[in-house]
């Protein structure tokens, strides 16, 4: 598509009558905006589609005649999916300004060599003649019942961070929830989302990992059972419901434009949002101006914590676990050179007959291993221990099966590589690492392996042990950023001691 | 040369060797791992359609020539329609998946990593005319541009539009004699092809009753031969 100018506006080609020079929407310096009419009465379709959004012109399921005639009103904005400074192509939708992700091709839509964004081709591609559209103005949900129906209490943590939760909504502040793993942290939400709620307004919950939003849609569904909740991941449904909640992959976000007055961030340090500056990008491009920003971790990063300690971070922790007991502390265990014997098909003797006890006790394990390949390996091997074991990792086409069979007790030890380091919980759990001293077993990997240990109210301790050829500082931090927590929640009176 | 694989993004390494002081380059555009996913078409094929033999039911060999193209050649409407068809890879799971890159997502740049293979291919064929199979127009707004001219262009050659679709490319359903059965799939827009030999260009050989489709009505146009390559044999 290109557009003439014609008295300060824009004008798409196929609407013009007569000759007229026209312009990829990249090469226009300024996009003219039409101001609001008052009387125009617009589609309320269209309406709802674009409200908070920025989707590529040609996703629109309406003809160029109708969509522009929304422009000429004041109610919808074109924004240049590319733009250039000094040369350099930046795109609009996903942020980014990485050359290398950048290419061109002779395109039919405008006739010249269009660049195009590669970095998020995945969602359509976005082009130096694609305009994105949005709605202009940002009008509040309106939600006639937004009470929460929730009859659970909170426990003491719970409610401190709970708090100032609502103090970061009322506020439109940035806050950073650290509660340890099995504190409890989706409660913590619920009051401060209903606060949202009642004053209007739109919010959402971003995490990396389609699990989860799987996992909170029917949750928060359950304790706002008079709103619709919108649950937004690659292949869902729900893509163009608008909702005042909505719960989305951090990916989902690069569709939204200044859409949310409460962006919750889950799991903040988990892959891909701390290492992906696109997801980054689309965080900030989906909040408003004016709104708040809550993230929520077990383990922040170590640029994050420095920050709380120097005191130039809003920050609240929960350092203890709903059912008052303190976290499972590691136990290091030197097993020597263990690479080298498991060749010849032997594991380390003492990791043996750490498995040996479990499957004795009848106390369930997870076996965390540094790499997929060693699986083939140590199978065989713990199969002669007993013949149900199982491995599971990242590709494994029947991984929620086996974590199914995990919880239905048909397996009593899961080797596993870092997958299974969050997310999963299972009540009765022992934990052992091996290789614990591998570059991969970083401090908030561990931390988070170690928090699968003792989640139960019924079993609320357990045994977590790092076997290792050679202490790492990650393995020496882990251990102590559990043991502070331990001693916060003590002073705090948090846990029954 | 792009410092990056067009297919994983994985950053390429250039090779360091003496040679590189003497002959000229290659321009690589793929990390060895996703170029040693594509399988290039060798050991016997079809005469006709160029489809491996070796793994085909013997039953459905005939000479040198597979049992499709017998058929097709059997049809004294089709016979010859289709001098013979030239192909690159082996459609696998891995092109699959780049070529709907390219494709569907529009992902234009991935011809680029085809280029070489292409042009060497080019080089060994006989031809006057190189025509792409042709998008319908609304096909060809929606996705930007014509994945077999951007094959032919980035391979650094000349492509000439002498077709054009008048019907639209939605034929998936359709069963076999359906597809063949159909009237006119393209229309002629190119004037004196008398004598030429022509090479049509497609990105996938799948049934081949689309390139039939196009080589006789370009032959009944007066074309000497028509021949053709695809990036891919299905
Ligand atoms: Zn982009
Ligand atoms: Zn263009
Ligand atoms: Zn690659
Ligand atoms: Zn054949």
């Amino acid at each position: 598509m290109k557009f003439a100018i014609i008295n300060e506006r824009l004008v798409p080609e196929p609407l013009l009558h007569q000759q007229e020079p026209t312009y990829p929407i990249s090469n226009i310096e300024t996009i003219p905006q039409p101001p609001i009419n008052k009387d125009y009465s617009f589609n309320h379709d269209l309406q709802n589609l674009l409200t908070g959004k920025q989707l590529p012109l040609d996703e629109l399921p309406y003809s160029i005649h109708e969509i522009h005639q929304h422009y000429e009103n004041g109610c919808l904005i074109y924004r240049k999916g590319i733009t250039f400074q000094k040369g350099k192509a930046k795109c609009e939708r996903c942020g980014n300004t990485d050359q290398n992700w950048f290419a061109a091709y002779p395109c039919s839509r405008c006739g010249t060599s269009c660049t195009y964004c590669r970095r998020c081709l995945m969602m359509g591609r976005v082009s130096a003649c694609t305009p994105l559209c949005s709605w202009s103005v940002v009008n509040s949900f309106s939600t006639n019942n937004s009470q929460l129906a929730w009859t659970g209490t909170l426990s003491q943590g719970q409610q401190t961070a709970s708090t100032r939760v609502c103090e970061s909504v009322a506020n439109d502040s940035v806050l950073l929830v650290w509660a340890v793993c099995g504190a409890g942290k989706t409660e913590v939400l619920f009051e401060g989302i209903e606060r949202a709620l009642q004053q209007q307004k739109r919010v959402c919950i971003a995490t990396p990992r389609t699990d989860v939003v799987l996992e909170l849609t029917p949750r928060l569904q359950a304790v706002f059972p008079h709103i619709q909740v919108a649950s937004l991941y690659g292949g869902s449904e729900d893509r163009h419901k608008q909702s005042p909640l909505t719960i989305a992959t951090i990916h989902q976000l690069l569709r939204f434009y200044k859409a949310f007055d409460t962006i919750i961030l889950d799991e903040v340090d988990a892959f891909p949002y701390s290492v992906d500056e696109t997801l980054q990008y689309a965080v900030k491009n989906a909040r408003k101006d004016q709104s708040s920003m809550i993230y929520l971790t077990a383990t922040p990063n170590p640029k994050w914590r420095k920050e709380c300690r120097l005191g130039k971070r809003n920050f609240v922790t929960i350092p203890a676990r709903f059912h008052r007991h303190p976290l499972p502390v590691p136990e290091f265990v030197w097993c020597g050179r263990w690479q080298k014997p498991l060749k010849n098909g032997k594991l380390p003797q003492i990791l043996m007959k750490w498995l040996h006890q479990r499957l004795q006790s009848q106390t369930q394990a997870l076996l965390f291993i540094p790499k997929i390949d060693l699986i083939p390996v140590i199978l065989p091997i713990l199969h002669k221990l007993h013949p149900k074991i199982e491995a599971v990792h990242a590709e494994d086409p029947q991984r929620k099966e086996k974590v199914q069979r995990m919880r239905n007790k048909e397996i009593p030890i899961l080797i596993t590589t870092t997958i299974l380091e969050r997310g999963v919980t299972f009540p009765n759990l022992d934990v052992a690492v091996l290789g614990a001293e591998d570059r991969i077993f970083t401090e908030s990997a561990l931390v988070q392996i170690a928090g699968r240990v003792g989640r139960s109210k019924q079993y609320p301790t357990g045994n977590i042990t790092f076997f290792h050829f050679g202490r790492t500082e990650a393995m020496t931090s882990a251990r102590k950023q559990i043991l502070s927590m331990n001693k916060e929640a003590v002073e705090k009176g948090l846990v029954d001691v | 040369m792009s410092d990056y694989c067009l297919s994983c993004h994985s950053g390429l390494i250039p090779e360091v060797s003496w040679s590189i002081f003497f002959t000229k380059t290659v321009p690589t555009y793929l990390c060895s791992s996703c170029e040693n996913q594509l399988t290039l078409v060798g050991g016997p094929t079809c005469k006709i359609c160029d489809r491996p033999l070796e793994k085909l039911d013997p039953q459905y060999v005939i000479g040198a020539t597979c049992y499709d193209c017998v058929r097709w050649e059997e049809d004294p409407e089709w016979q010859s329609a289709l001098l013979k068809n030239h192909s690159i890879y082996v459609y696998n799971d891995f092109l699959k998946e780049v070529i709907s890159q390219y494709k569907f997502r529009g992902d234009y740049i991935i011809a680029k990593a085809f280029s070489e293979n292409i042009r060497k291919k080019i080089k060994t064929i006989d031809y006057d005319i190189l025509v792409p199979i042709p998008l319908s127009k609304e096909r060809q707004y929606e996705r930007g541009f014509n994945q077999s001219e951007g094959l032919i262009v980035e391979a650094g050659f000349q492509p000439t539009n002498f077709l054009q679709r008048i019907h639209s490319e939605k034929q998936s359903k359709k069963s076999r004699h359906d597809r063949i059965h159909v009237q006119q799939v393209f229309r002629c827009i190119g004037s004196d092809l008398s004598d030429k030999r022509i090479l049509l260009i497609d990105d996938i050989y799948t049934t081949g009753s689309t390139l039939r489709h196009a080589a006789k009505l370009l032959k009944e146009e007066g074309a000497q031969s028509v021949s053709s390559l695809t990036l891919a044999r299905g």
